[in-house]
């Protein structure tokens, strides 16, 4: 089996986003195209620290991929809490989740 | 050892996100979601980031999936219909899921730059210590902002999520309708 390089974290985190993308498309209840804004997010983090991770050397640890990574799940952490929000008035307001249901903006 | 590992925590990573981004039951794929967070954790813990496999199941596989699950069953949307009319916009989705994912994938693989295998350890460069001196040197004002940034998040949460006092008339018919 061949060693694990930066490569093979790039492309996990390539078909993480992709799956992410996919699922933002795909589905049409706004709680699970939120939940796949955070794949999204996850693999946008997978792809930096293995930046960090690789280019680092003995001498000059990287840590700024490390450090941008805890800044990407705190910022995570206040746009769900926002986002959820927004989808419980938005509940309230009309009674539902679906995306294709909440089209007042095209008639 | 560590390639096997590397192939498993990987699976672990995009199978249970594929089967979320299929699942029907909105449960199920928050359910999933905790274990493609883990996953992730552990390619973090592979990469040596250890703080950052902690903080990842901490605040995403706990906080936010806690979160999204409170929601959906305060919102009684677990289980959804069965689409109609959905075979365009599915084929229109796996084209730009192909895409997306075939593009990169191809870019990384025909490029040399990434594929020298890792050299030895890096002694303990992502430990706590060293996130705390750079969170307090070179990153102290968006250290700062990001704390004033939950505070902003906060405040906006509670003031969208007050009561409203009445819906406006115009929507509210509509909406029971369907």
């Amino acid at each position: 089996m061949a060693p694990v390089a930066l490569n093979h974290y790039l492309i996990v985190a390539v078909l993480l986003f992709a799956i992410g993308f996919f699922g933002v498309l795909l589905r049409r209840n706004v709680i699970v195209m939120f939940m796949c804004l955070e794949l999204m997010l996850n693999a946008v983090n997978i792809a930096l620290v293995a930046f960090s991770r690789f280019n680092a050397t003995a001498g000059h640890p990287m840590m700024d991929g490390n450090v941008f990574v805890f800044f990407v799940i705190t910022v995570a952490a206040a746009e769900v809490a926002t986002g959820l929000a927004i989808i419980v008035a938005l509940y309230r307001r009309r009674g539902t989740v679906m995306a294709d249901d909440l089209s007042s903006l095209k008639k | 050892m560590p390639e096997v590992l590397f192939y498993l925590f990987a699976a672990m990573t995009l199978v249970p996100a594929l089967l979320m981004v299929a699942s029907r039951n909105t449960v199920n794929c928050a359910m999933l979601m905790i274990v493609s967070f883990v996953g992730t954790a552990s390619l973090f813990a592979l990469l040596q980031a250890f703080l950052l496999t902690v903080l990842q199941i901490m605040v995403y596989a706990g906080a936010i999936v806690v979160l999204f699950l409170f929601i959906i069953m305060l919102l009684d949307v677990g289980r959804v219909r069965a689409v109609r009319g959905g075979a365009g916009k599915l084929v229109c989705a796996l084209v730009f899921f192909v895409a997306l994912a075939a593009c990169p994938v191809l870019a990384i693989l025909s490029s040399r730059g990434g594929a020298a295998p890792v050299g030895e350890a890096v002694p303990a460069a992502s430990s706590a210590a060293n996130f705390g001196m750079l969170l307090f040197t070179k990153y102290q004002l968006p250290f700062e902002l990001t704390g004033f940034l939950l505070l902003a998040a906060m405040v906006g949460v509670i003031y969208i999520s007050r009561r409203a006092p009445a819906a406006e008339p115009s929507e509210a018919p509509e909406a029971v309708e369907k």
